[in-house]
């Protein structure tokens, strides 16, 4: 039981930073689909950080490979950025080329580190198991890790960012009809660009909490196995409203550690499931709340319509 | 010259050489960082692919290429025909996956022939493109999103039931041409073309006339109008009595069942076998997204950029291992896949600049 908490918290940990970055991207009018990607970049910059610091403090450790993941989720966000924003791309296509490409270049990229380090090597797997030691706090079994508090404090951030702030608030207009915000002097690109390098900075401390959460060696090839599409689908059910995003990734995060943790709920285990059908859950789930919440969908009107000033 | 440029199809084809060149590029420049020495030789033998081995063995070799390209076109059919009416197939890969469980359950576990296996394998793609249609249509879910779920819900399943028929010291399914040799498709003496490669089998002509077929379907067709309208304008469409819905779902339908006769194609070879443990989805119906937008979302440009990019994904196992990984070549397809997205603007920047040289010989005359 108490590992079923610990990991429906950790796994809601993650959806919650990916969801909220996604949020706060539509909210000023550009459809990120490559959240997915950004997780992968942002947990391979966490994973090397972590790697290059081998043994230091872990307040030091810790901040580090947060801020190495957030840096390198918000660079690469640039690329969607600069197609969605400036060149008018189609941003379905942007996102899913991102995805592809991070799960692609991250392989390249670790497996040729590793095989610089010894040439026998060609794994593209990144071992941090003294690093993900400082990210937890072990009470009487369960495993308190501080992406649990990041992800409460992103909460109360985007909140007050989208709801109680100047920017906040004109960044959403844009999303909702950007060139009646530039008729009252709002820069819409600069707005947009806001959004989509916030997405890149959450999604990529979503995507170092994914792999420090329940493993210490990752293996870069396997990328982040749709997890950036299910925080997709927690906003959604959220309705792009960062309290009942928190709420969603909760749900989802539930049914995700159940993969997990099934073998130790007896009652689970003499159903006599195969194993499939609980790592299936999840996007079941996924797919009928759904079916029954996109209807009254209240989805930001203008988002993935590239901006157009001349248009009213 | 500048007459030739005006040609929406010849700026298309320019288009997609420059992601090309651009794509290769920057592969070339990702191995060069990563060490100088054998980074040109090694791009090198990603395009040349079979031309890197010995002439005798050539033919064979892009027998192999071939027998994988088939699907890719059938894929890249499925993420275009979707995409001209407004839709975002990414679900193709998940419908690929269960046209591959439809076709090898049947001729591994039932014993079927080679054609009840493939029809088997097209109604269950068509099946899983029918729920997500279903749910764009009646829920309003948006499809791409669906489409990933139900990517991994196919997957999951498939990997359950093909378990029931894979070999018991491996993940890997049974060979086919040992159970049910009649459930391979026939070669009907197109192998004997490519080194007597009996991966290169009727599946390449039937999927050059699948092409044509949906060509056809898409602009000569009153279906292929209604499906655009309802694209381009989901109202306006309604307005004009079209059934929105039911043109939405029928998309999908046809969609998956493209993408579930790929599936049937590259698994009734033989050359291919599912294995029951694999954690991702099989690249097949992303690669599609690719080989779609890079041959201008043209069905006939469609064979031609799916040989293409099948062509440099199988060079990458001829990268020196040593120091690099296969994986390039991924690295290569997904970036012309991002450059794809610069299509529009690159074709506008070609026609502002005929305008321009046209407005110059005209104030000269």
């Amino acid at each position: 039981m108490l590992l079923l908490i610990q990991y429906t918290l950790i796994f809601a940990s993650v959806l919650l930073l990916v969801a909220l970055g996604g949020c706060v991207s539509e909210h000023s009018g550009v459809i990120n689909l490559g959240l997915e990607g950004i997780m992968v970049v942002g947990a391979l910059g966490g994973a090397l950080v972590m790697r290059a610091l081998g043994t230091s403090s872990a307040l030091v450790m810790v901040l580090a490979a947060m801020l190495a993941a957030i840096l390198s989720g918000m660079l690469y966000s640039c690329l969607l950025g600069v197609a969605a924003i400036h060149f008018n791309a189609d941003q379905t296509l942007v996102g899913t080329a991102m995805n592809l490409l991070a799960t692609a270049g991250a392989t390249v990229f670790v497996k040729a580190m590793n095989t610089a380090a010894n040439p026998d090597n060609h794994s593209s797997e990144i071992e941090y198991i003294s690093a993900r030691k400082m990210f937890i706090v072990n009470i009487n079994g369960f495993e308190f890790n501080w992406f649990m508090v990041v992800a409460i404090i992103a909460v109360v951030l985007v909140y007050v960012f989208l709801y109680k702030n100047r920017l906040g608030l004109r960044l959403m207009a844009c999303g909702e009809h950007p060139q009646a915000a530039a008729s009252v002097g709002i820069n819409v690109y600069k707005m947009r660009w806001t959004g989509v390098l916030i997405s890149g900075a959450l999604g990529g401390l979503g995507g170092l909490c994914y792999i420090l959460a329940g493993v210490s060696i990752w293996k870069f090839e396997n990328g982040v196995a749709g997890f950036g599409f299910l925080a997709l689908a927690v906003m959604i059910f959220g309705q792009w409203k960062p309290t009942r995003i928190a709420f969603a990734a909760l749900i989802f995060g539930l049914f995700r550690a159940l993969s997990n943790t099934y073998t130790g709920f007896p009652f689970l285990v003499s159903m006599n499931l195969p194993g499939n059908v609980y790592n299936m859950m999840p996007y079941i789930v996924c797919l009928i709340v759904l079916a029954f919440t996109s209807k009254a969908s209240r989805a930001p009107k203008a988002e993935g319509i590239p901006y157009d000033k001349g248009s009213r | 010259m500048r007459k030739v440029l005006k040609n929406e199809g010849v700026q298309a084809f320019l288009a997609s050489i420059i992601c090309i060149l651009i794509g290769l590029l920057i592969g070339y420049i990702v191995l060069l960082f990563i060490n100088p020495a054998g980074a040109g030789d090694s791009t090198l033998n990603v395009i040349k692919n079979f031309l890197y081995k010995k002439p005798a063995r050539q033919m064979k070799e892009l027998g192999n290429t071939m027998a994988k390209t088939m699907p890719l076109i059938l894929c890249s059919l499925s993420i275009l025909f979707s995409y001209k009416v407004g839709l975002f197939n990414i679900g193709a890969a998940g419908q690929y996956v269960a046209g591959a469980c439809a076709s090898l359950y049947a001729a591994l576990a039932w014993g079927w022939g080679w054609l009840p296996c493939m029809l088997f394998a097209i109604v269950a793609g068509a099946l899983l493109g029918g729920i997500t249609g279903l749910l764009k249509a009646y829920c309003n879910v948006n499809e791409v999103i669906s489409g990933i779920m139900l990517n991994w819900i196919a997957l999951y399943t498939t990997n359950t039931i093909l378990a029931s028929v894979k070999e018991s010291t491996s993940p890997y399914t049974h060979y086919i041409d040992k159970v049910n040799k009649s459930a391979l498709l026939p070669t009907a003496g197109i192998d004997s073309l490519f080194g007597n490669n009996n991966n290169v089998t009727i599946a390449v002509p039937l999927t050059i006339i699948v092409a044509v077929v949906i060509w056809i379907i898409l602009s000569k067709t009153r279906l292929g109008y209604e499906l655009k309208a309802t694209g381009n304008n989901r109202n306006a469409a309604k307005y004009a009595g079209m059934a929105q819905n039911r043109n939405i779902i029928l998309t999908l339908v046809i969609s998956g069942a493209l993408a579930g006769l790929a599936a049937s194609l590259l698994y009734q070879t033989g050359y291919m076998r599912w294995e029951c443990t694999q954690s991702s989805v099989p690249s097949m119906g992303f690669n599609g997204i690719a080989a779609a937008f890079l041959g201008g979302l043209h069905p006939i440009g469609a064979i031609f950029s799916s040989f293409f990019i099948q062509h440099i994904t199988d060079g990458g196992q001829y990268v020196n291992t040593n120091f690099y990984s296969p994986q390039i070549s991924d690295v290569i397809s997904s970036v012309i896949i991002y450059l794809c997205g610069f299509v529009l603007f690159i074709k506008l920047t070609m026609k502002k600049w005929i305008a321009k040289s046209e407005e110059k010989k005209g104030a000269k005359n």
